[in-house]
């Protein structure tokens, strides 16, 4: 069954403790929005549920073989390193070298989807280093589309994109999980991500502090324990709404 | 045959001539050249050291004699405590040790390296000077004019071609010492057609396509170095099999002394034993 | 610009190399015409016009096509891990470190007793200078780490050289050093040929598989190894291939600087960028580029030995300088 499955998962650097006996299960359909505060160890988080740090616990996509792993998951690091001026049509045909033994007319199509949802036709033959901050996101969101596997994570994915490409990213992921894959996405806009996202996973302090529906994880005592602010949290005919108020003070 | 002459000579000179005022009595050679000069023309207890090199066998034509006298390591220091008051040089010796010991007021006098018959001639004569032996340097003139003489006999006309090949690929033509030498025996020098009459690298497929009479080759010493590597080439080994080849036998191919002759002599015999010269 | 295709690319340069693989067999300081060059190549004709042509001229050309495509591939291979155009052999410290090795078993006479002991001896110093390099820069460090590294990994083999020289009682000894730091491809043989080819050969079939691992490196490590690239082994193949190719290359042709930096840069390009393309394009080019100086140093100098390095120096270094000024604007 695809999906992730963590169970126990932790992580120390050096002896800080990152993240700790972090137990979570995704299912298939779900748009899960990975939340919490800076440095709460949320890249940390999917970077060890993948096995790209040494960590302890289980984690059912990192006891996988790379090959096998690059088939069940694609990834987009929040540090969108792009070291060549390559184009952006070879730039999303990347996410095709974890299926090595696909014909080239399958890899074809697959980068054309990848484009055409990301709306990257007009900018396929521009060099990928020339885009602007936002258009680079993009084409590395297509890279990991690209590469058609159940479960996609992504740290970070649409900041720095303009307020149109955000909604359309995010609705982009919730039309994915509808048609049966994962999504799990590490966010700050806490708005997106509460009119968005099936569930919801509130980090602090490298511990699942809630877990559930939107509306259950948003609660003012959450948002002032663990971002320190106050919040305007209001259900809407088309989704919930959140709007940022100010401070708040925490309780420790 | 040249060396046993001269040597006869120096020892035959009678020891009673007066030691005059102006002659040097403690005479130091920093310098191959000179030491093997001086040892030729000095009287008895008249040269005091020679250099370390003068004793070694592979660079040396007078290493026996060289062991009569004490070694020096061409240090101002030492030098400066044999209390000489001429110390002779060659124009290679380091400049900085012999601003040195003309600081501390000694007499020192440089000897350019001779590359000529001619500069042979001068050398000995300019030695004789110094040293205040000028009967013995007359002689030693003397004897390799007239040495010289029998040895310069090749016909008029063409002369078969001699290749110098050393490490680095280096060949010397006819404005060096060895180039010379390979002059005096009769032969036409590559490396002159080639453009490095001073010396210079030859290209090995130049000396292979060159037609070549005789190969005279470097000689190995201790030691590994890269640079030698091309007289190991498959294509030299090729042609030493082809061609007749003697190897530069050091001592009587790096100083201009009378020696030279020698390896004049053992030239001129392989010509003499070549076929017609093309 | 028009953009040729990556394999009309491919095609051009083979014909470049192979015209001047041609023209390093016809042009030599013995001034021979190509049409009894290439009879005596075949065997007929004058005797020693054959030897010159089959033990002088065919070893040096077939050198330059190795050693040029050695130093253009693992330039192209060096950049695509390190992702950064400054990498290069020379100028990250290996070709120093693979001369320090080759001059050791030169000079300790273990290459007199068993050929092959020069080029493993340039492989070995090549290869701790590769480690030492990832060790100090690693693959996140920035272009000042990068040189950096490059110039402390030089001046220890150099000195480390320097001595050996020193103290040899081999009286040309101390001026091999020019031959090390400048390079030369002058009067090398067939045997030269035989000991370097398999260490050639395997650093090629050592870095082949890699380069669809280097696409997947220009975004980085996590995204690639998400994808399912095996980083430790991919380091793993990219040391021992570099210091294959290096240490081979080196320990026949001293060291020949900046053509790993000059000819993926020059390619880039027209291979639109991605590593798995430049590597071929890079040795075809490296080839090229190190035939093309060896034919000009027999042009410009015929009767002196002008050293290969002292060209692809006049040419590299310029871009070198070039090419700092362009990355000074990005973060170094």
């Amino acid at each position: 069954m695809t999906g992730l499955v963590l169970s126990g998962l932790s992580c120390r650097h050096g002896r800080r403790v990152v993240i700790d006996g972090i137990d979570l299960a995704l299912q298939p359909g779900e748009f899960v929005g990975l939340i919490g505060p800076n440095g709460a160890g949320k890249t940390t988080l999917l970077r060890a549920a993948q096995g790209l740090l040494p960590f302890a616990g289980q984690s059912s996509l990192a006891a996988l073989p790379p090959r096998e792993r690059a088939r069940a998951a694609a990834f987009m690091p929040q540090g969108r390193e792009i070291a060549w001026p390559v184009s952006v049509e070879a730039l999303v045909s990347l996410g095709r070298i974890a299926h090595p033994d696909a014909a080239a007319e399958v890899d074809r199509l697959a980068t054309d989807r990848a484009i055409a949802a990301l709306g990257l036709d007009r900018l396929r033959h521009r060099s990928a280093t020339t885009l602007s901050g936002g258009e680079q996101a993009r084409a590395l969101l297509a890279r990991a589309l690209a590469q058609e596997t159940p479960l996609l994570i992504a740290d970070e994915p649409i900041s720095g994109l303009d307020p149109a490409a955000q909604i359309e990213v995010m609705q982009m992921f919730r039309q994915l999980a509808s048609q049966g894959r994962t999504v799990l996405a590490s966010l700050h806009d806490l708005g997106l991500a509460a009119r968005h996202c099936t569930r919801l996973v509130l980090l602090h302090r490298g511990r699942i502090a809630a877990d559930g529906p939107p509306r259950a994880v948003l609660t003012t005592r959450n948002l002032a324990d663990c971002f320190g602010v106050a919040a305007h949290v209001e259900e809407a005919p088309q989704g919930l709404i959140v709007q940022l108020l100010g401070r708040a003070a925490r309780d420790t | 045959m040249v060396r046993s002459g001269l040597l006869a000579l120096a020892l035959a000179l009678p020891c009673a001539v007066l030691a005059r005022a102006d002659v040097p009595q403690r005479v130091v050679s920093m310098n191959l050249c000179t030491d093997q000069l001086a040892m030729l023309l000095a009287g008895p207890g008249q040269l005091v050291s020679v250099s370390r090199h003068a004793g070694d066998p592979s660079t040396s034509a007078m290493a026996d004699q060289a062991r009569a006298f004490p070694a020096n390591g061409g240090t101002a220091e030492e030098i400066y405590l044999l209390r000489p008051d001429l110390v002779l040089a060659g124009d290679y010796t380091n400049p900085v040790t012999l601003a040195m010991l003309q600081r501390l007021g000694i007499r020192v006098e440089t000897f350019p390296a001779d590359e000529t018959v001619a500069g042979i001639r001068d050398n000995l004569r300019r030695m004789g000077e110094l040293l205040g032996r000028e009967p013995a340097a007359g002689d030693a003139i003397r004897d390799f004019d007239r040495d010289l003489a029998r040895l310069d006999d090749a016909p008029p006309g063409p002369r078969p071609l001699a290749a110098l090949y050393a490490a680095n690929g280096y060949s010397s033509g006819s404005l060096t010492l060895p180039g010379q030498i390979i002059a005096l025996a009769g032969f036409e020098n590559l490396a002159d057609r080639r453009g490095i009459a001073a010396g210079g690298y030859l290209p090995l497929e130049t000396l292979l396509l060159s037609g070549s009479d005789l190969l005279v080759k470097g000689r190995r010493y201790p030691g590994r170095s890269r640079a030698e590597e091309p007289l190991d080439h498959p294509a030299l080994r090729e042609l030493a099999r082809r061609l007749p080849s003697t190897p530069m036998n050091d001592p009587e191919w790096v100083c201009g002394t009378p020696f030279v002759l020698n390896a004049v002599a053992r030239l001129r015999d392989q010509r003499l034993s070549m076929p017609e010269a093309k | 610009m028009i953009r040729a295709s990556y394999s009309r690319l491919l095609a051009l340069l083979a014909l470049l190399v192979a015209a001047l693989f041609t023209a390093s067999l016809l042009i030599g300081p013995a001034g021979v015409r190509p049409g009894p060059a290439l009879a005596a190549l075949l065997g007929q004709g004058d005797e020693m016009l054959a030897l010159v042509m089959r033990e002088i001229r065919l070893p040096r050309a077939i050198l330059g096509v190795l050693v040029g495509a050695a130093l253009g591939m693992s330039g192209a291979v060096l950049q695509g891990f390190l992702r950064n155009p400054l990498a290069e052999p020379g100028l990250i410290g290996t070709s120093a470190s693979a001369a320090l090795g080759a001059v050791l078993a030169i000079h300790t006479g273990l290459s007199l007793a068993f050929p092959l002991a020069l080029p493993l001896a340039a492989l070995a110093g090549a290869l701790v200078s590769v480690l030492l390099v990832l060790i100090l820069a690693g693959a996140r460090g920035g272009a000042l780490a990068l040189i950096l590294a490059g110039i402390a990994i030089s001046a220890l083999a150099g000195a480390a050289t320097s001595l050996v020289l020193n103290l040899s009682p081999n009286p040309f000894a101390a001026n091999e050093i020019i031959f090390w730091t400048l390079g030369s491809l002058a009067d090398r043989s067939m045997l030269h040929v035989w000991i370097v080819l398999p260490f050639l050969l395997a650093g090629f079939a050592l870095l082949v598989p890699i380069t669809g691992q280097l696409d997947a490196l220009t975004l980085g490590e996590d995204a690639a190894a998400s994808m399912g690239v095996d980083l430790r082994r991919l380091r793993l193949l990219l040391v021992a291939g570099t210091a294959a190719l290096v240490g081979g290359a080196t320990a026949v042709a001293g060291t020949i600087g900046f053509v790993g930096l000059v000819v993926p840069h020059v390619l880039r390009h027209a291979v639109g960028a991605r590593p798995s393309r430049l590597l071929p394009a890079s040795a075809l080019g490296g080839a090229a580029m190190v035939l093309a100086a060896d034919v000009a140093v027999r042009l410009i100098l015929p009767e002196r030995d002008l050293k290969l390095g002292v060209l692809t120096a006049l040419v590299g270094a310029p871009f070198f300088l070039r090419l700092i000024l362009k990355t000074r604007g990005n973060a170094l």
